[in-house]
């Protein structure tokens, strides 16, 4: 059995989400390649090739796949998976785009979001916001699958010595151009691969209060992450938004500062190893999964919590 | 230009859905039912579009059983002309439910078709893209912005890092996340016209569209449970609890 893991990177660096999917893919077991699809992606394939137990890594260096563009890329990946039984990617914005291109150009159904490998052709994987696992069982010859980061440990990123193959395949849909990315740069962990995550929701009141976070998530070395409300009314950008369609993420220590604890926020955070919640209304939803909950006026009690740090 | 939404029947958003305790199926039943939250973002988009001159015909198309009826009704009380219902039994896959769109599409030749990014219920997130590939059309996906330009239409898209800005040629899909609209109520006597607005029925085989599942759901279960937590009186014994008993700081 083979399979194909498509690498989430920016062309020099290779994600952790990579190495969450090799994990995947380790589970299901066999051969394992990595695709690495960019241009001057170079240095990515040659961290991919120091994957532990990664046979090969495929690199398509090509200007028309710059920016990852779903048409492109979803005709590469369905060229270059045709040979395998598998094709794996993380279920990043990136994964969620593309994947479900390849699934449809190979005619087979994608399993989207696995939380785990129950056998080659069986899946448990999250329905109804996480409030539902199914285990789900595929009859298709070839299995397209996205992998749900935070259910798998990532693989080791060094030790392997991987062959690196060029892979001279051009697909230019010719159907969608890329114009322009607004991209935060912080000096923050990201929020999906921090191990402490400090959220705020509609009690922050506005933006400028997420600054009584900022004090916390320096000291902590957090992430700093938000609820639909927050975003929606503009306090935060949308890549901070955690839930069940924003991000999903499991820390060691996850915060919630004013945030109720409706199920679609849940749905992406109750993973969490330990999970706080600072709320003044102590009957809010949230404090049911926090283990430790504060019942208290967050603009009281973040200071505090700030100078006893 | 003509527009096509499709939307999608699921449980209503405030609903807690749990698995049956024989772990057959998830229990549906007596729930209250609505029209996808994104899939009601698609339609509220669409009649942003016509209100303003760029569309002049939007069509909403729903797949599955006849009570999607309903949100077709929905759709066309928000300000969809006509509906099409592509009659399915049981919980079609969104591979077969992008074939069925495709051939929608093939009678209907809309130049933006706008779908939800994924339907609560499921949480696939699939079908706009696959509905892509089998047409070959580009696709602007979780999008919070949209403009459409000479032959094409702009699309900020919700990403990991940020925002990216994406010109994808018409006829085009859209997908949208949270922040595209927020959707109007139907008024009443908006409510009461949508019921003579025109729904034609079609089926799987008047499309020549096989619907031939390729994955079975074998199983449920409830999620796993965390341990009841407790309340902490003040700061301090909450940084002590994180420090020495749960050592996570
Ligand atoms: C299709 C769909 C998808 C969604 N996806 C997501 C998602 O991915 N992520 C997500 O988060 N939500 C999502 N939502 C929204 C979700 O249903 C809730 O509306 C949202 O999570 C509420 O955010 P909140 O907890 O910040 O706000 P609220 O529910 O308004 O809660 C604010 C909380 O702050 C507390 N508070 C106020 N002032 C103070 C104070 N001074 N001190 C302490 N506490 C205070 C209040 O007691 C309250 O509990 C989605 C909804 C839909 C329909």
């Amino acid at each position: 059995m083979k399979t194909l893991v498509i690498a989430e990177h920016d062309n020099t660096t290779l994600k952790v989400a990579t190495l969450n999917a090799v994990a995947a893919a380790t589970a299901i077991g066999g051969d394992i390649d990595i695709l690495v699809a960019g241009a001057q992606c170079g240095p990515a394939a040659e961290a991919a090739a120091k994957v532990p137990g990664v046979a090969k890594v495929i690199c398509a260096d090509h200007a028309v796949y710059e920016h990852q563009l779903a048409e492109n890329i979803g005709l590469l990946v369905a060229e270059v998976g045709a040979d395998y039984d598998n094709v794996l990617a993380a279920s990043t914005a990136n994964g969620k785009n593309f994947m479900p291109r390849v699934a449809a150009l190979l005619d087979v159904a994608q399993i989207s979001d696995i939380l785990s490998v129950e056998s080659a052709d069986t899946f448990k994987r999250p329905i109804y916001a996480g409030n539902v696992i199914a285990t789900v069982q595929s009859s298709d010859p070839k299995k397209v699958i996205t992998v749900r980061t935070t259910a798998f440990d990532a693989a080791p990123a060094e030790g392997g010595s991987a062959t690196i193959e060029a892979c001279t395949a051009v697909h230019d849909a010719g159907v969608s151009k890329f114009l322009r990315e607004e991209v935060a740069k912080s000096d923050r962990p990201e929020l999906t691969s921090a191990s402490v995550i400090i959220s705020g929701g509609r009690g922050m009141q506005n933006g400028d209060n997420f600054s009584l976070l900022e004090g916390i998530a320096d000291k902590l070395n957090a992430a700093i992450g938000a609820s639909r409300a927050a975003v929606d009314a503009g306090f935060v950008p949308n890549d901070y938004q955690v839930g069940q369609t924003g991000k999903i993420v499991a820390p060691d220590l996850y915060v919630a500062v004013g945030i109720s604890g409706a199920i679609q926020h849940l749905a992406g955070m109750k993973d969490s190893k330990v999970i706080v919640a600072i709320n003044k209304d102590e009957d809010a939803p949230i404090f049911q999964v926090a283990d430790y909950g504060l019942v208290a006026d967050l603009f009281e009690a973040l200071p505090e919590l700030e100078a006893a740090l | 230009m003509k527009a096509l939404v499709a939307v999608k029947r699921v449980v209503d958003y405030n609903v807690k859905v749990r698995a049956k305790t024989d772990g057959t199926d998830v229990d549906l039943n007596n729930v209250k039912m609505a029209i996808n939250p994104f899939c009601e973002i698609a339609v509220e988009e669409a009649v942003r579009l016509k209100e303003a001159g760029t569309v002049a015909e939007i069509v909403a198309v729903s797949v599955g059983e006849s009570s999607c009826q309903e949100q077709i009704r929905t759709a066309l009380a928000l300000g969809a002309d006509r509906g099409i219902h592509v009659e399915v039994e049981g919980r079609p896959e969104p591979l077969s439910i992008a074939k069925l769109l495709k051939a929608v599409i093939a009678q209907e030749s809309p130049d933006l078709v706008i779908l939800g990014k994924q339907s609560i219920d499921g949480d696939n997130n699939q079908t706009g893209q696959m509905l892509g590939a089998l047409t070959g059309m580009g696709q602007g996906t979780f999008a919070s912005e949209i403009k459409v330009t000479d032959g094409a239409v702009e699309v900020v898209r919700e990403v990991d890092g940020g925002l990216q800005t994406v010109s994808i040629s018409l006829p085009a899909i859209v997908t949208t996340d949270l922040r595209l609209n927020e959707p109007r109520y139907a008024s009443l006597p908006n409510i009461m016209k949508a019921k003579k607005k025109p729904l034609e029925t079609l089926t799987p085989e008047q499309l020549s569209v096989s619907v031939q599942p390729h994955v079975t759901q074998i199983g449920v279960s409830p999620p796993p449970e965390r341990a009841a937590g407790i309340k902490v009186e003040n700061v301090s014994q909450l940084v002590d609890k994180l420090k020495n008993e749960a050592k996570v700081i």
